[in-house]
């Protein structure tokens, strides 16, 4: 009886140890992810952005997506929000008598929502099956059909709300910015920041983008800066425009060739803080606004990644599979004793 | 050391015709149009599933609820075996009959689920994998879990056709898949909690804490002996036969110590992260934490004495009580107290639900049908 006792002291530890050790006990934590060297994004600036949508209808084009409609006469694309078909829309904040652009009071603002391409994005930790997956170097959130199993823990799992779901089709897919990287090879960047007649959607490095935004930050409110739209192109990309081949391909990475599109413009009043630098450990697409963030819809989140949370817990129980073993081990040996090959039922 | 004498399992048989059963093929049959319906034009043709709430009643009821109220078999299955409690063992196949049936059914629930279902494979295929993935893990253990269950239920199906030869073989090495048995549950369970951890900020902080999958791995057990309690009471009344009161009294009082092991973990959770005032102000979440706090509590008012769970209708309702609680810590986490922005609403539609009577219509058919033609139940003296 005495061994036997010892044999169960033995089993409830490891027991306890299995399930008890929630914590980081033996197994380091996880750090949440960061934004890979050459990762691409965006810089949206809500001050520049004047409404004209034209960067949702341009997101459908390049996406092959069907218009939504959602006002009676159904004759133009009117989506309420990103779908399994809509990958981009431009939602809007009023307050009062929305006299002001960009005051929180009495004025009204725009915000895109799209894909943030997190650096350490939750679907890609959630997807069982990595039907979503982050390109190790341009940091894209990328998403495979022919993987998917539709089980939609993605669209449960990100804080932005972003990946969604095409439920009213039999074979529907999840549905996201992948800033157009089928795009890429022809030389042609996300298709919201081409058309964008304001350059307030910018496509770049994500460092350049960052460097951007905190340039304008520092500007004085009401002075006139110049505004790059279409590409943010690197300083010493600049010093070759114009040239079509040689060194200026060279230096485009690859992207095709446009004339220089900056132009003068006001400096808005911006909120001094760059939405997506910290939130959930940082994000490849960034963001400018004259009114709070929360009130434009981008919820308030940590400077860490729920993923890296997840992942911890998991590993420390699972890493190796040394704890399932060890705790099965006892469990046999315990078994072993009180399982007779008959259980004492066929004399 | 478990050869205490029972009486030997036996088939109870009768008609497998009758107005239970007829209830429970309509309900099928019903269901069967209905999934017909959702897989020629999707999810959303049947469902109020939307991108807000993207997961409805068939997985958090279906899977999530339904499995955690199939752990009777692996909850007595540990006290028999590895708590060396050789006493229970009359209880051991009725619970893990309906273990097998409700991991079975949570599997197949799934499929129901997935919107691109014939990708599934994915999930097994290494080159797909994704180790990270909380829900990897949970398909894999409970993948597994139901084949060992069948193994475990095998000699069931060896008495009835006579393959003792077999049976004595695969006797010999049950005291592995046994030990399996146990470990494969307290895996996925556990996990199955640790799948809202990755939704962050978007749990409400009374759900939300890296405890869970040591929350949800004490429900189980939990919930595990209050379906016992349950089914036992059931079956009982309804082939009229006696009740084991002789275990289900003392196992009560088994699961109790585990209920205020629950509460104290709980409570102290809460504490520590400092979210325990979000329960005292007017919302419907703090509401909901409060329901199903009280669930975990009241046991002990209703089954608290030696006396009262003596009571065979007293042990029924405390069982009611438990797994009630443990459905509502996880509904509450993955829908109640779920937010992910928008204005997104959801509440089940009426196929949607009757989806989920039909499987729950289903396990009661099969239960029926296996006790009444199998050795599952201990034969009446």
């Amino acid at each position: 009886m005495t061994t036997r006792r010892n044999f169960l002291k033995g089993a409830l530890a490891a027991t306890g140890a299995i399930v008890g050790s929630g914590g980081t006990a033996g197994v380091q934590a996880r750090e949440t992810r960061k934004v890979p060297p050459e990762a691409l994004g965006l810089l949206y600036d809500a001050t520049l952005c004047v409404g004209c949508k034209a960067c949702v209808a341009a997101c459908k084009e390049a996406n092959g997506n069907p218009p939504e409609f959602n006002t009676v006469d159904q004759l133009w694309d009117t989506p309420l929000d990103t779908s399994g078909d809509t990958f981009n829309i431009i939602k809007m904040y009023r307050n009062g008598t929305m006299e002001t652009k960009d005051a929180e009071t009495n004025g009204y603002s725009f915000m895109k929502t799209s894909c943030m391409h997190c650096a350490d994005p939750s679907c890609v930790s959630a997807c069982p099956v990595s039907a979503m997956t982050k390109n190790p170097v341009n940091g894209i959130v990328e998403y495979n059909p022919d993987k998917c199993i539709g089980c939609r823990y993605c669209v449960l799992a990100c804080p932005f709300g972003i990946p969604k779901y095409q439920f009213n089709d039999p074979l529907g897919r999840i549905g996201k910015c992948e800033l157009c990287r089928h795009r890429h090879k022809d030389g042609h960047y996300s298709a919201c920041a081409e058309v964008c007649p304001t350059g307030a959607t910018l496509f770049g490095r994500t460092e350049d983008l960052l460097a951007e935004a905190k340039r304008r930050l520092a500007l004085k409110p009401g002075s006139i800066t110049t505004y790059p739209r279409g590409r943010l192109r690197p300083a010493q990309e600049k010093a070759l425009q114009g040239k079509d081949t040689g060194e200026g391909n060279k230096a485009r990475h690859g992207w095709r060739h446009e004339p220089d599109q900056s132009y003068e413009g006001v400096v808005g009043n911006y909120q001094q803080h760059v939405y997506g630098e910290q939130e959930y450990g940082g994000t490849q697409v960034v963001k400018l606004s004259g009114v709070p963030f929360e009130k434009v819809g981008m919820p308030k989140l940590p400077p860490y990644s729920s993923a890296a949370t997840s992942e911890t817990i998991q590993h420390t129980l699972y890493g190796g599979l040394l704890m399932p073993i060890a705790v099965l081990g006892a469990l046999t040996w315990v078994a072993k004793r009180n399982v007779k090959p008959e259980e004492g039922e066929e004399e | 050391m478990s050869a205490q004498h029972h009486a030997k399992p036996a088939p109870v048989g009768g008609p497998l015709f009758n107005g239970v059963t007829l209830i429970a093929g309509i309900l099928i049959a019903i269901m069967a149009v209905i999934l017909l319906v959702r897989f020629f034009y999707g999810l959303g043709s049947v469902t109020a599933m939307n991108d807000g709430y993207p997961w409805g009643i068939w997985i958090v009821v279906d899977v999530m609820i339904g499995s955690a109220f199939a752990c009777g078999g692996f909850s007595v299955a540990m006290l028999v075996y590895i708590f060396n409690k050789g006493e229970y063992h009359p209880l051991v196949r009725p619970a893990l009959l309906a273990s097998l049936f409700g991991y079975t059914l949570a599997g197949i629930g799934v499929v129901f689920d997935l919107g691109r279902w014939w990708n599934v494979w994915n999930m097994y295929w290494p080159w797909s994998v994704n180790l990270n993935s909380v829900m990897f893990e949970v398909a894999i253990c409970i993948t597994l879990y139901i084949v060992v269950m069948w193994i475990e239920f095998s000699p069931v199906v060896m008495e009835k056709y006579g393959l003792y030869e077999l049976k004595k073989k695969i006797g010999k090495y049950m005291f592995f898949i046994i030990a399996l048995g146990t470990l494969l549950p307290m895996m996925h369970q556990s996990s199955l909690g640790t799948m809202w951890v990755v939704l962050g900020t978007q749990v409400h902080p009374l759900w939300q804490t890296p405890m869970v999958p040591l929350l949800f791995l004490l429900t189980a057990v939990i919930m595990g002996y209050a379906v016992v309690l349950f089914e036992s009471c059931v079956a009982s009344s309804a082939y009229r036969r006696s009740i084991e009161m002789n275990l289900l009294t003392p196992m009560a009082k088994v699961m109790l110590g585990i209920v205020a092991a629950y509460i104290v973990v709980r409570l102290a959770d809460l504490l520590v992260r400092g979210a325990f005032g979000l329960a005292f102000e007017m919302t419907l979440e703090s509401v909901m934490f409060w329901f199903e706090m009280a669930c975990f509590v009241a046991p002990f008012f209703v089954i608290g004495t030696e006396a009262q769970r003596r009571n065979p209708a007293r042990l029924f309702i405390g069982g009611i009580l438990l797994m009630l609680g443990g459905s509502l810590l996880r509904l509450n986490g993955f829908l109640i107290g779920y937010e992910t922005g928008g204005g997104y609403q959801y509440f089940p539609s009426l196929p949607e639900l009757m989806v989920t009577v039909g499987m729950f219509a289903t396990e009661v058919l099969g239960y029926i049908v296996i006790t009444r033609r199998f050795p599952v139940l201990p034969r009446e003296a």
